[in-house]
């Protein structure tokens, strides 16, 4: 797996989606923004650092606006991002 | 001798509204109501505190009372129903004394009883005579229907008409202007805009098609659509879609309903006029074409609260009723419904009809989606009760249809008729393993609302938001 | 049984999360035109994700991009793994091109320990090459269950104006239905993309079934019932096919090689064409009380 070298983002702010940026940084922080942060917001971030884990990405500041989606959602739209933001032009 | 005053400033005065007395007000103009901050803000500026608000309704738009509330001009609220506007508020514990939630059946029962007597009831009408006579059938502001305010008029000690429709003589009012003490005008009384939508319209979510579809067919093989059926349904966009669909079944099936009840929409109208129903009995209009038609079709006839709904009326329309859609924020595996909070316990909503029409009618169907967002709406406990599980029948869902054991008779029909069937707790599960197991909701100490069940008792408490 | 085949776009969680709710035979979650170029990885992992998470509840088969895309071999490659129930190759005109696919697909089933040729291949004839290939591409090899005709592209390839009564592609119609019935698969039809036109929908649907089709694409679920019913077997039918098993059973238990109904010569192909009728009848939900 390469490193994170550059910004990028996945998915959208429709419902049941989540946008997701993820920027080069030191270490691995993750913001969450969610529509139900008090009731989900615990599982909402295990998602995103599950996933980060698998992709093997070990520092990055990833902040992810979430709008009710699922954790198979919220997965795909982290990897996306990642992928993009290892992508070489 | 003519009871129009000069202001409202002068009426108030003229009613002796004092410290620590109760005011009501009716919720026909819903979103687009002037009059309640009209006369609350008039009130403050008297310098009477310590009052009591009894309205059939809040909407956001009245969310401004807020301000009344933390200066202490009112410090008791009773209602059927309140929008998140002013909810957040309460939920957030801005008052001392909780919030009453009563339902629409409930409330002029207290009233009529003396449970909730009211010293100044303030009765916002799209069109009134000098007299008092009054109307929301007509007028720029017209509303249709104005059943809501017809126990406050009678049983207050004043009842104060505010119009922006002043009129000669009303040959068939609404309330009669015997019950009228005080007649005043306002330039507006609301914003027809909020009025009454245009139209209301179904839903083009295919989620909500596909329930509102299932809706109408737990209808058709509930055995109660035959001759004399009788219906009523919420202005939902799903609710709405399964009227059209049971309009559509009955006309193939040539079946003749008795009558279509409650608030009242375009839809329902339609069917009225297609031959569904013989008559419409209407205790509120929700759009511009069934404001049209109480005004001019005769077979649309204006009911009040009481008749409508109330728990000690053995002829209330309810109690006839063979079939109603309702809606819900949550249901449990009880089959409770709530419809006063949201999934993070704010309060949003409340009773109105619900738990009223679900305790009379001999079908109560809840229509919602297996979630909302990432949000199941079916858990072990809903955060409050507002209509008891004992009333429900049957939950209708994308992902099936699940019939409250108590009634295995629907339950057989349903499967016999190849209905999709499921259990509740199959329903939940199903929804978990898609969405995964919501925390569970902590809130703070105290209580900031009381749900007043049909019969007078304290059903459920709503707590302050922690 | 696929009576109706509905389209969801690869891209919109909020679609693909209740997409088997709505009543359709089998969900298309699709890669190819609903999605932007630029969001093709995004969807190719949204809809992978959810084939391993969501239970759809009824078949699914992803439409993959087009051979001559730069994307379908990606695509491939995260959606074999997951065993839909069939893959739709796009734009498919040559009988070579869906060797190929069938190739790398057996390629991905080894490197996955996956039982090979259970994924199936629905391609779709949206060219004019295509349909005058139907025949070989329908019988190219066995993963092919069924072909499909894509109308919209086709009659830009034909250059002629696609219209809502269809006589520009009535000649590809009965083309493809003759070809997959001629290679023993299933066929369906182009999706009506009048979404608020029911009317059109159900003349569509039922001319579509009078030439032989045996179910029909939707990309507006609300037209999925209407497509169910058309191409569930009629209660005439049902009987019919009763009638005729029934004079068959009879006839094999009393040992006689011949038998009629109503006067006519019960052959061979009308009691297949009975089975069918009864097969689909019992997979397809009927609602209403049994007499």
């Amino acid at each position: 797996m390469g490193g994170i070298i550059k910004s990028a983002s996945a998915g959208t702010l429709e419902s049941s989606d989540a946008f997701v940026e993820i920027f080069p940084a030191e270490e691995l922080s993750v913001e969450i923004s969610s529509i139900v942060m008090e009731r989900f917001g615990e599982a909402i971030e295990k998602a995103v650092r599950e996933q980060l884990s698998e992709c093997g990405v070990a520092a990055a500041r990833v902040r992810v606006a979430d709008r009710g989606a699922l954790d198979c959602v919220i997965k795909a739209r982290v990897e996306t991002a990642v992928r993009r933001a290892e992508a070489k032009e | 001798m003519s009871k129009v005053v000069g202001s409202l400033r002068e009426a108030i005065s003229a009613a002796g509204l004092r410290d620590g007395m109760t005011v009501s007000f009716h919720h026909h103009l819903r979103s687009g109501d002037y009059v309640i901050n009209m006369v609350m803000n008039e009130i403050a500026a008297m310098g009477i505190k310590n009052l009591t608000v009894n309205a059939s309704s809040l909407f956001d738009v009245h969310a401004p009372l807020a301000e009344h509330i933390k200066s202490g001009v009112i410090t008791k609220i009773i209602t059927d129903y309140m929008s998140a506007g002013l909810g957040k508020y309460i939920s957030a514990g801005i008052m001392e004394q909780p919030v009453e939630f009563m339902t629409h059946g409930g409330r002029p029962t207290a009233i009529m009883q003396g449970k909730t007597p009211i010293d100044v009831a303030f009765v916002a009408a799209p069109a009134a005579d000098g007299d008092g006579n009054c109307t929301g059938k007509i007028g720029r502001s017209a509303c249709g229907s104005l059943g809501y305010a017809f126990a406050d008029a009678e049983y207050a000690k004043k009842t104060i008409i505010i119009t922006d429709g002043l009129c000669e003589k009303l040959e068939e009012p609404s309330i009669d202007g015997k019950f009228v003490d005080f007649v005043v005008c306002a330039d507006e009384i609301g914003d027809p805009r909020g009025i009454v939508s245009g139209t209301t319209t179904i839903t083009r979510d295919p989620v909500g098609l596909i329930m509102a579809r299932d809706a109408a067919d737990v209808i058709k093989y509930s055995g109660l659509l035959k001759e004399g059926f009788s219906f009523q349904t919420g202005a939902g966009g799903a609710s709405l879609a399964a009227a059209k669909f049971l309009m559509d079944i009955m006309l193939e099936e040539k079946i003749r309903g008795s009558f279509g009840l409650g608030g009242i929409t375009g839809y329902m109208v339609d069917m009225l006029r297609a031959g569904c129903f013989e008559e419409l009995r209407d205790v509120q209009c929700f759009d511009l074409k069934a404001v049209e038609s109480i005004r001019t079709d005769p077979r649309h006839h204006e009911i009040g609260a009481f008749e409508y709904a109330s728990p000690a009326n053995g002829h209330a329309w309810v109690n006839s009723l063979d079939a109603v859609i309702l809606g819900a924020t949550e249901i449990d595996t009880d089959f409770n419904v709530n419809v006063h909070t949201d999934s993070a316990g704010i309060i949003m909503g409340g009773s109105g009809g619900h738990s009223d029409t679900a305790a009379g009618a001999k079908l109560a169907m809840v229509i919602a989606p297996l979630f909302r967002a990432r949000q199941p709406i079916i858990t072990d406990r809903v955060n409050c009760i507002s209509t008891p599980g004992k009333d429900i029948d049957v939950l209708v869902t994308q992902y099936g249809i699940a019939v409250n054991p108590k009634n295995e008779e629907l339950r057989d029909r349903l499967i016999r008729a190849h209905m999709p069937v499921v259990s509740i707790e199959e329903l939940k599960a199903k929804a978990e393993s898609l969405c995964g197991v919501p925390k569970a909701l902590e809130h703070g100490e105290r209580v900031v609302a009381k749900v007043i069940g049909r019969s007078g008792e304290v059903q459920d408490l709503i707590y302050r938001k922690k | 049984m696929r009576r109706s085949m509905l389209f969801l776009p690869g891209n919109a969680p909020n679609m693909i999360i209740n997409g088997g709710t709505l009543r359709a035979d089998s969900v298309i979650l699709d890669l190819e035109d609903s999605v932007a170029p630029g969001e093709k990885d995004a969807a190719r992992i949204l809809v992978r994700n959810a084939l391993r998470t969501v239970d759809f509840g009824c078949e699914t088969i992803v439409r993959i991009n087009s051979l001559d895309s730069e994307f379908y071999e990606e695509d491939l490659k995260e959606i074999v793994p997951c065993a839909p129930g069939a893959i739709m190759p796009p734009k498919s005109s040559r009988r070579e091109d869906i060797l190929r696919l069938d190739d790398m697909i057996e390629r991905i089933e080894e490197e996955n320990y996956m039982k090979k040729g259970k994924i199936k291949l629905i391609p779709l004839i949206e060219t004019a090459l295509g349909v005058e290939n139907a025949f070989e591409i329908a019988s190219s090899c066995g993963r092919v269950t069924a072909i499909f005709l894509g109308g919209e592209d086709l009659s830009a390839d034909l250059r002629c104006k696609r219209t809502k009564s269809g006589e520009e592609i009535l000649y590809a119609r009965e083309r493809i239905v003759c070809a997959a019935r001629a290679a023993g698969v299933e066929v369906y039809d182009t999706p009506f993309t009048d979404a608020f036109d029911d009317e059109g929908l159900i003349a569509d649907a039922k001319l579509a079934k009078s030439l032989g089709f045996s179910g029909k694409a939707a990309v507006a679920p609300r037209h999925v019932y209407a497509i169910n019913e058309i191409f569930s077997p009629t209660k005439e039918e049902i009987d019919y096919a009763k009638e005729v098993m029934g004079v068959i059973e009879e006839a094999h238990r009393l040992g006689k090689g011949a038998a009629s109904l109503h006067g006519k010569m019960i052959d061979p192909p009308i009691v297949e064409r009975a089975r069918l009728v009864l097969e689909a009848a019992e997979s397809a939900e009927r609602r209403g009380f049994d007499e």
